[in-house]
């Protein structure tokens, strides 16, 4: 079974955010950037099915630019074998998409994971646009996945509960929790890293459909109001007297 | 050209978060000067549709394909662009749930459309434009998107537009076939199981919500949380570490890494107030915390607060409701 896993460089989920002085783009200076938290799930699915099948291969995949190369060593140190960097700033999910697809045809992946959406653009959108691009299922947000054999079930989180949905592969599906516990790479596992196959290729597609305009930071909270614990009926009062919102 | 809106019903009713969508939409044709036409998917009722003019919805499409009742991405995909395609859409308008924004990514592929999700505010089309708010950086951050394509579909999150009700007005429910064939069924569910939810209400739709953290000290006190929410007719949630030890179901977690909400009150019981959790919260209107360490980075966060036991407090402020109500 040939797994590809597709992650994305993202501030670190504690990052303060902020922008350029002219709104267009985010601030990178002194961020840390992380695997997106929701791929990890991803990632470390696919290492699990692969270890109980006893056979197959984990391919990681990111659409970057080379400042992405340090998380991309970090997913192969928690265990993917090898790596595709198409290497181009992400424009938009379409963008990203289209890079995706058409590495997944490329090399004919059986099972295309990521996570549930990116903590910087919070899109929930890629997964579905490569399913399309490629003419097979998606399942998302999967918080189960197994596979017996070609056929994949999977526990599809729906408002208010689950679908159990079968599939086979090829198939697109997006991660969250509790499908799996993410694994943090230890130290063997960053030394295999290092010579692990990186491979960067151009990106290729149309151009974006969107286009970021301008950023903004929500209006700062007035500050915390504080009622007396004695007297905590009082809140109930402020909540629909004040708020207006009981 | 019209505007196409994508309305889910469960149970014969439409959800809370698809009339927002529809008085969305209804708002969009009327910049645009033309109409707003729905479809709805899920088990509907005929009179529950003809309701959506009070959102401002002229006519209502429903496919009675019995197999429609569930969700089924690819025949949902092909129901939405058979009807984008019979009523001229150039925009299509749907909820930011699991259900719309899983749609809508499909759509935008097939109808080469600008796709924006997690919408919050109504576009501005002045200057040639069309440029939408939406969350973004886990609610850290908005970015307002140009959508530059012919066709442009948007997922509204929930909770960021206020449903119009025009006592009185009726939408024409007219009967649609979409013709889909078995192969649109082929990623079915081979089953759907509900969850109970606290109250019968449910979180992501919900308008208020309580929250119980790690100082609610273990699951035999969740008693505290669940009569506060029901006094309030409130949903229910939980922080990650909660759901961790299972406390709390899964569906319950909101931050991060769970589930995102924006309801009008959220009111956390001994949550510390960690950045990860926030993530999940921070969009909600009126944001209260109760823990009895006044040093919880919560506060920094919250409108109002009280430093103390929430073992104290919740059963006063359950009881305040009770007198209120």
């Amino acid at each position: 079974m040939k797994f590809l896993v597709c992650i994305s460089n993202v501030p670190d989920t504690t990052t303060k955010i902020s922008f350029t002085p002219d709104n267009k783009e985010f601030n990178k200076a002194g961020v840390q950037f992380v695997i997106n938290p929701w791929d990890e799930y991803a990632l470390t699915r696919a290492i699990e099915l692969k270890e109980a099948a006893g056979s197959g291969t984990v391919t990681v995949l990111n659409v970057g630019e080379a400042d992405t190369e340090p998380n991309i060593r970090k997913a192969l140190a928690i265990g993917a074998d090898d790596a595709i960097r198409v290497n181009a700033a992400p424009q938009d999910a379409y963008f990203v998409a289209e890079q995706i697809a058409a590495v997944a045809k490329e090399g004919a992946y059986d099972v295309i994971l990521m996570g549930k959406e990116s903590i910087d653009y919070n899109g929930f959108q890629v997964h579905g646009m490569v399913g399309v691009l490629l003419g097979i299922p998606t399942v998302a947000p999967a918080m189960k996945l197994d596979l017996a054999g070609n056929t994949a079930t999977l526990e599809r989180e729906i408002e208010g509960g689950k679908e159990i949905v079968q599939v086979n592969t090829p198939f697109v599906a997006s991660c969250q929790q509790p499908m799996c516990e993410p694994r943090i790479p230890n130290m063997r596992g960053i030394m295999t890293a290092r010579t692990k196959p990186l491979k960067v290729v151009p990106a290729v597609g149309e151009p974006a459909r969107t286009q970021v305009a301008e950023f903004a930071l929500p209006p700062k909270k007035q500050g915390v109001k504080l009622i007396d614990a004695e007297n905590a009926g009082e809140l109930i009062k402020l909540l629909r007297n004040e708020a207006k919102v009981i | 050209m019209s505007v196409l809106v994508v309305v889910e019903c469960d149970k014969g009713e439409v959800k809370k978060s698809s009339l927002e969508v529809a008085t969305y939409g209804a708002q969009v044709a009327a910049q645009l000067g033309t109409t707003a036409t729905a479809i709805a998917v899920g088990e509907a009722s005929e009179a529950s549709l003809a309701k959506l003019g009070e959102q401002g919805i002229a006519k209502v499409l429903y496919d009675r394909e019995p197999r429609l009742k569930d969700f089924v991405n690819n025949a949902y995909t092909k129901l939405i662009a058979t009807a984008a395609g019979q009523e001229q859409a150039k925009i299509i308008v749907l909820a930011n749930s699991n259900i719309g924004a899983a749609v809508g990514s499909r759509l935008s592929v097939r109808l080469r459309a600008s796709l924006a999700t997690n919408v919050v505010e109504l576009p501005k089309t002045d200057g040639g434009r069309f440029v939408v708010k939406r969350g973004a950086f886990s609610g850290k951050a908005f970015s307002d998107v140009v959508l530059s394509g012919e066709r442009k579909i948007i997922a509204v999150k929930k909770n960021s537009i206020e449903a119009q009700h025009d006592a009185g007005k009726t939408a024409e429910v007219a009967a649609f076939a979409a013709q889909l064939a078995d192969a649109d069924f082929a990623d079915a569910p081979q089953q759907v199981v509900m969850q109970e939810q606290t109250g019968g209400v449910l979180l992501p739709e919900a308008e208020l919500v309580v929250s119980g953290g790690r100082g609610m000290k273990g699951p035999e006190n969740w008693h505290l949380i669940e009569d506060l929410a029901k006094a309030l007719h409130a949903g229910t949630a939980c922080s990650k570490p909660v759901s961790d030890v299972d406390w709390r179901p899964h569906h319950e977690h909101v931050g991060q890494t769970g589930i995102t909400i924006s309801p009008n009150l959220y009111i956390a019981c001994g949550i510390s107030g960690a950045i990860q959790h926030l993530a999940g919260v921070n969009s909600s209107k009126v944001i209260v915390v109760i823990n009895k360490d006044p040093e919880a980075p919560f506060f920094k966060a919250a409108d109002y607060g009280i430093v103390g036991d929430v073992f104290d407090v919740l059963p006063k402020l359950t009881a305040a409701v009770k007198a209120l109500n």
